[in-house]
């Protein structure tokens, strides 16, 4: 059972009230309809999916409903961070390490 | 190979069983080979098996960074099924059927594998509507399957509770006779045994660490135990750790990994004698030869590694399967543990052509890759053999999700998750 920090109730609260999202910091093209097919499918569909630390969008759906970003080890499953969307990461992965 | 059969066991209990043959060698790989397969799971070592039997390709390697069969094919619920809704995946799964229903035969090794039929609850009428439509799809396609009502399930599974009094009443079920379930660990022994019988290096306890490539061209892997090892083609079958591998060649696919849930309860008398699937109250269940029930359900929300998951998903699969059977109630539970899965957007698996020439892939099985097991290995070997993709493996390219011709499996089919 994970229990993660709601930034916004400013408390811990169990697994079970949180949804995960996935990857966090995802970027609508500012225009689809310039984008090409590859460009429009890589936002859609491909991921980071890292061995290691991952930044997630998570939302507090059975408690505030508001959404933050985590930063977790998908490895150890241990959340490093909760931090505010529009925020960036303090605890980030350095490059090379993360195979 | 030594063969196995009857006289055998009796010959051999004259001396104890001391005097086997090893099933597979421990040999000390080339420098060079024709195609490497990374992953010696169930789905690599059938690869690697078809390509040496079927294809006339030997000079083969599998490289194994535990020992074989030690991730998801020891840790699925042993599921053979094939009644898919799109016409691709039914072919390419109907391939994988035909394929199990003479495995035995062919490995010379017993797979147990069992066609006790599958059963997939409908608990609405928008689920019995889906049922009627994908039976009605699969019968087109000469896969075997059945509109059940309430009371044909009752007579099949006679401990179920189908009454109408329970939260989500079973309103009827698809019923696949030919599917059934298998023995997963014998299924990757007897291919790793077959494949070595073939001149196929097994190399176990063997990481690869880095793809090496010249060009855009793959032309080998580093190895952390025998350093570089060079080949013609690469074909990566590493189900969870597929993204990792295609970090190493530089591109990403549209996977994401996810631990896998599944326990086994004590053994107790036979009970139930066919499975029994649910996708809207959202579990699994059979029992095994030695008695045991086999239990699964849905993934674990968050991406994960860590081969083990969270204790809400499990109480949500027990849940499930107590509604259906409240006689399992006081069953006591085991064992629990979990694969990671890598789950495709579309829930349909990737058997493609990567941006790297010459190495290609065969993932994102999601949660049910243990069926396709001899299918997805026989289409791969052919197309690895021939540098072209299998036609059966052709709409599952990773690059469907540019084109968006993706192949819908998710909850239209039988799909559990």
């Amino acid at each position: 059972m994970l229990h993660i920090y709601c930034p916004h109730c400013c408390e811990y609260r169990e697994e079970e009230e949180f949804h995960v999202k996935g990857q966090a910091h995802l970027a609508r093209p500012l225009d689809p309809d310039a984008c090409s097919d590859k460009e429009w499918g890589e936002y859609l569909y491909f991921r980071k999916n890292p061995r290691g630390l991952h930044h997630e969008l998570w939302v507090h759906a059975a408690g505030c409903r508001k959404f933050f970003n985590v930063t977790r080890d998908t490895v150890s499953y241990e959340i490093k961070e909760v931090y505010l969307v529009g925020e960036k990461p303090s605890v980030v992965a350095h490059s090379g390490s993360a195979k | 190979m030594q063969h196995y059969s009857g006289f055998g066991l009796i010959k051999h209990s004259l001396s104890h069983h001391e005097n086997w043959q090893r099933a597979w060698r421990n040999p000390t790989p080339k420098k060079k080979y024709d195609v490497i397969v990374i992953g010696g799971g169930g789905h690599g070592l059938a690869t690697a098996y078809y390509l040496a039997k079927e294809f006339g390709v030997t000079n083969v390697a599998v490289i194994e960074k535990g020992y074989l069969g030690g991730g998801n094919t020891a840790r699925n619920t042993t599921i053979v099924r094939s009644n898919y809704l799109w016409d691709e995946a039914a072919h390419l799964y109907e391939h994988a059927m035909k394929l199990w229903e003479g495995l035995s035969q062919d490995l010379n090794y017993n797979v147990m594998f069992s066609q006790r039929g599958v059963l997939n609850l409908g608990h609405t009428l928008q689920d019995m509507r889906d049922i009627q439509r994908r039976v009605n799809a699969n019968r087109l396609n000469g896969i075997d399957g059945e509109v059940l009502d309430t009371k044909q399930v009752q007579e099949l599974v006679p401990h179920m509770d189908c009454s109408a009094n329970t939260r989500y009443p079973v309103l009827g079920a698809s019923w696949q006779p030919r599917a059934g379930v298998a023995r997963h660990d014998a299924v990757a022994w007897g291919y790793a045994r077959g494949a070595d019988a073939h001149g196929v290096d097994l190399l176990q306890q063997t990481e690869v660490t880095d793809l090496i490539i010249e060009d855009g061209t793959i032309v080998g892997v580093k190895t952390n135990r025998y350093g570089d090892i060079m080949a013609d083609r690469v074909g990566a079958v590493v189900a969870g750790n597929s993204s990792v591998v295609a970090k190493m060649g530089g591109f990403e696919l549209p996977l994401e990994s996810h631990p896998l849930q599944a326990l086994v309860s004590e053994p107790i008398k036979p009970i139930l004698d066919t499975v029994v699937m649910s996708n809207h109250v959202h579990g699994y269940v059979s029992q095994s030869d030695k008695g045991d029930l086999v239990i699964g359900a849905g993934i674990d929300g968050y991406n994960g590694y860590g081969q083990r998951g969270s204790f809400p998903t499990i109480e949500h699969t027990l849940q499930a399967i107590v509604e259906l059977f409240p006689i399992f109630s006081r069953v006591r539970m085991n064992r629990q543990w979990g694969g990671i899965v890598d789950t495709c957007p579309d829930a349909c698996p990737i058997l493609s052509e990567t941006p790297v020439k010459n190495l290609y892939f065969n993932c994102g099985w999601g949660t049910g890759g243990f069926k396709a097991t001899p299918g997805s290995g026989h289409v791969f070997a052919a197309s690895l053999a021939k540098g072209e993709m299998h036609p059966l493996a052709k709409p599952f390219s990773m690059f469907r999700f540019h084109n968006g011709a993706l192949v819908d499996e998710h909850g239209a089919a039988g799909v559990a998750h």
